[in-house]
């Protein structure tokens, strides 16, 4: 079954041992606050094609604002970190333990589109405090198959190992000003050729660690992961989605940004326990 | 979250049971579990002990964790030069990795680095009160203990606490294991364990005798071949001695990918002997003995630095001592050496001298514990010991997974008794079982373990209790 978790934990890792990833250098953009009130960091993934800078537009500041340590790390070959065009699932998995375990304590994880594949690929070799995933796209031939349909010209090449193409519509509300879009648009990149494969594949991830508390939201207009996704994606980890309406796929981008970064960052004030 | 340094600690809200045997007054700490120790082992329990809900307290005896890696702990048995044996991804912690930016082989003080973040990173300081010795682990009814602590160097009054189960990470590589040999008395010489040994300036210039070649026998023996006046390299056997790197990569990591693809043990014998043969070649050549049993038959040495300072002459390899006289010593194929210091480098034996040693199946005292996966004793459900490993690999991964287990076997025991009862039956079955293909008798061999085989059991032993 595509993306469902595999429930045995596996303590054998001969290759992960045997082959362990290349270090490559890694862009981290962080806002903290200005006291330490001993909140737990967040750490912010951003999906294919995306980078920190993604979250450095509007998330991070807020997130610092109401006295969380904020941090997002760019995978490697995105945003300001080194390129990569050969990179992989575990690859990306690694980047963001690493970037997990160099903060001062015990992080939440939260992914966004196909960085939320990477965080539930890192829950597995993290114990994360917590996570969230951002309209999530955990991958599996489904995910084709819907991206597909929303745009076949931008989504075809990325099946044959070429750039994954999304556009304006898919990306944004109609809010957004054409101009911000346009800026946003241009900065995407690519992810590597095996990773996209790896998603399509969509090899389940392992049980999470230390059971975390998970949070889904996202957008019931969502181009990119409509909202029978999102249910499943929450569904898998025992709770229902948080939905926004009228918001496109890049929630921390649109013009409503602070309504789903408030809305997570209440849920982690009440402090969700273990699960 | 603020760390106790200063000895005792505030009390915790307990109830005052009746008193224990000898009449002192013991406070419940109901479902709480004990951790002796914060070594790398004992903080590893604490974090997955409080991960799976457990509420912990943790008793150090010194005033930092890190244990044996913390060079300041008066019974650290690390030297100014130690880097690690196991490469980087068979150290670190399976779920908190070692920076990217460290090197393959990491220096004992980044080590410390690392267990202090490990620490803050999970906040399991609150759990642990440091400069608190335990002196007594006694088993009460209902597979309960009552644990009796003090200050450590025995200030202040002795306090008794009763727990639901006891971790004990105490480690093994503390109390030493010295030799006796005739005329040792009457050397006037200087003699030392390698436990003394910190810094190279304690040889400098000396004509130094190592004996034994353990990996701290053969580090010491290194830095005597750059230090001292003199080495010789005292061993009772032949052993083989691998470089760190191979095939371009840490030596470990190329065994693995071998034991990965499931080579199996002669296959993978005859390759490493082959390796061998093509880089250093036939030692006996330089007069070190022909190793008595094959690769892998004796726990690994990783040293890439001795059989180069033994073709340079720097180091001297020489037969089992036989004697000592007071100018000198007696090998045993007759020759007379003049050394100033010797240091023994025989390795540690494990002690656990705050507990029965009947209860871990060692009531002869041999340091021969009788344990299932040398962590679960018989007949007491609520007890285990992580640490007691001398893998053939990094120790950490594999401390964690039996702390992981001991904590799953204590929450069956709340929700599922009978499932938890068939678990420690199987503990009971299991006892002395071994993980190690083929060893030397040796005492250090008695907890030798492959890691691969090791953790395959704890797999199993995991899938059992969770009825997978
Ligand atoms: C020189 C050297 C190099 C090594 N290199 C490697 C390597 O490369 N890779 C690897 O994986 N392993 C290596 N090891 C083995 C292993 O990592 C260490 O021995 C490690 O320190 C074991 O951790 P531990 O927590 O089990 O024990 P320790 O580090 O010994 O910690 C035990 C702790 O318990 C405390 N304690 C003991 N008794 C009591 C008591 N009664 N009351 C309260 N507290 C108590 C001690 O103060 C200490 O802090 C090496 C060992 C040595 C000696
Ligand atoms: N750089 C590093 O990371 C590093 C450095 C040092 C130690 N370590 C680890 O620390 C642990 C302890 O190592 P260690 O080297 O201190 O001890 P060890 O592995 O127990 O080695 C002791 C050595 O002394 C010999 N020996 C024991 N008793 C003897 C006797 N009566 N007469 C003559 N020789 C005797 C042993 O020979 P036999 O072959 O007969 O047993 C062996 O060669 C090991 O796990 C080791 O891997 C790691």
């Amino acid at each position: 079954m595509s993306g469902t978790t595999d429930e045995r934990v596996r303590i054998l890792r001969g290759r992960e041992w045997a082959h362990p990833v290349r270090p490559a250098r890694r862009e981290v953009l962080s806002a903290v606050p200005e006291v330490d009130e001993g909140r737990p960091p967040l750490l912010f993934v951003p999906g294919f094609g995306h980078g920190a800078w993604a979250f450095a537009e509007h998330w991070l500041e807020h997130t610092a604002s109401r006295g969380f340590p904020a941090y997002a790390v760019s995978l490697r070959g995105h945003g300001g970190s080194e390129p990569a065009s050969g990179a992989t699932l575990r690859a990306y998995t690694h980047d963001v333990v690493q970037a997990a375990a160099e903060l001062p304590r015990q992080a939440v994880l939260v992914g966004h589109g196909a960085g939320a594949l990477v965080v539930s690929h890192a829950l597995a070799r993290y114990p994360a405090r917590a996570a969230v995933l951002v309209a999530p796209v955990l991958g599996g031939p489904a995910t084709a198959g819907l991206a597909l349909r929303a745009n076949p010209v931008g989504t075809l090449p990325a099946l044959f190992g070429g750039a994954l193409r999304l556009h304006r519509r898919q990306l944004f509300g109609r809010e957004l000003p054409d101009a911000d879009a346009r800026r946003h648009l241009a900065r995407l990149g690519r992810a590597g050729r095996r990773a996209q494969w790896q998603l399509l594949a969509g090899r389940p991830a392992e049980p999470a660690v230390g059971r975390p508390p998970v949070l889904v939201l996202g957008s019931p207009d969502d181009r990119v992961v409509p909202p029978a996704a999102l249910t499943r994606a929450a569904g898998r980890y025992g709770a229902a989605p948080l939905l926004f309406p009228g918001m496109g796929h890049d929630l921390m981008l649109d013009t409503r940004w602070q309504e789903p970064l408030d809305a997570l960052l209440d849920w982690l004030v009440k402090d969700p326990g273990r699960r | 979250m603020s760390p106790s340094t200063e000895h005792g600690r505030p009390d915790p809200e307990t109830t005052t049971l009746a008193p224990s045997r000898d009449g002192r007054p013991v406070s419940d700490r109901g479902d709480t579990v004990c951790v002796i120790g914060a070594g790398a082992s004992g903080l590893t329990a604490v974090k997955n002990l409080t991960e799976h809900g457990f509420g912990v307290d943790c008793y150090e005896r010194e005033t930092g964790v890190g244990g044996g890696w913390n060079w300041r702990h008066d019974r650290s048995p690390v030297y100014a030069s130690t880097h690690l044996i196991s490469s980087r991804p068979f150290t670190q912690f399976p779920d908190f990795p070692m920076p990217d930016s460290w090197p393959d082989y990491p220096h004992h003080s980044q080590l410390l680095s690392y267990f202090e973040r490990y620490a803050d990173h999970f906040d399991l300081r609150r759990h642990i009160w440091f400069g608190t010795e335990v002196v007594r682990v006694e088993p009460v009814d209902g597979d309960r203990w009552d644990v009796t602590t003090r200050s450590t160097g025995g200030y202040g009054p002795e306090r008794t606490s009763r727990y639901a189960a006891v971790l004990v990470a105490n480690g093994h590589n503390w109390s030493p294991k010295l030799p006796r040999y005739e005329g040792l008395e009457e050397f006037r010489g200087e003699v030392m364990h390698a436990s003394s040994y910190k810094d190279p300036a304690q040889l400098r210039g000396k004509r130094v005798l190592v004996v034994g070649a353990g990996n701290t026998g053969c580090d010491l023996a290194v830095e005597a071949a750059q230090q001292a006046s003199r080495c010789w390299h005292s061993t009772r056997r032949g052993y083989w001695y691998a470089p760190k790197y191979v095939l371009g990569r840490p030596a470990d990591q190329v065994n693995d990918a071998l034991l990965s693809w499931r080579v199996p043990l002669r296959l993978r014998q005859w390759l490493y002997h082959r390796t061998l043969r093509l880089t250093v070649g036939d030692l006996t050549r330089f007069g070190l003995p022909k190793p008595d049993h094959r690769v892998y038959e004796t726990h690994p040495i990783a040293n890439s630095q001795l059989v180069y300072y033994v073709g340079h002459g720097e180091i001297t390899p020489v037969p089992e001592v036989a004697r000592f006289h007071p100018g000198g010593v007696t090998l045993t194929d007759g020759r007379e050496i003049d050394p100033e210091l010797v240091v023994f480098a025989t390795g540690y034996l494990p002690r656990f001298e705050f507990l029965d040693p009947g209860i871990l199946g060692d009531a002869d005292g041999s340091g021969r514990p009788r344990l299932w996966l040398h962590a679960f004793p018989p007949g007491h459900p609520t007890l285990a010991v992580a640490g007691l490993l001398q893998p053939d690999s990094g120790l950490f991964t594999l401390a964690h997974w039996q702390t992981v287990l001991f904590a799953r076997s204590l929450r069956l025991r709340r929700e599922q008794p009978q499932r938890a009862a068939a678990f420690a039956s199987r503990a009971a079955a299991g006892a002395g079982e071994r993980y190690a293909g083929k060893v030397k008798d040796s005492s250090r061999h008695w907890f030798e373990v492959g890691h691969v085989d090791y953790l395959r059991a704890v797999q199993r032993a995991l899938d059992e209790l969770e009825g997978k």
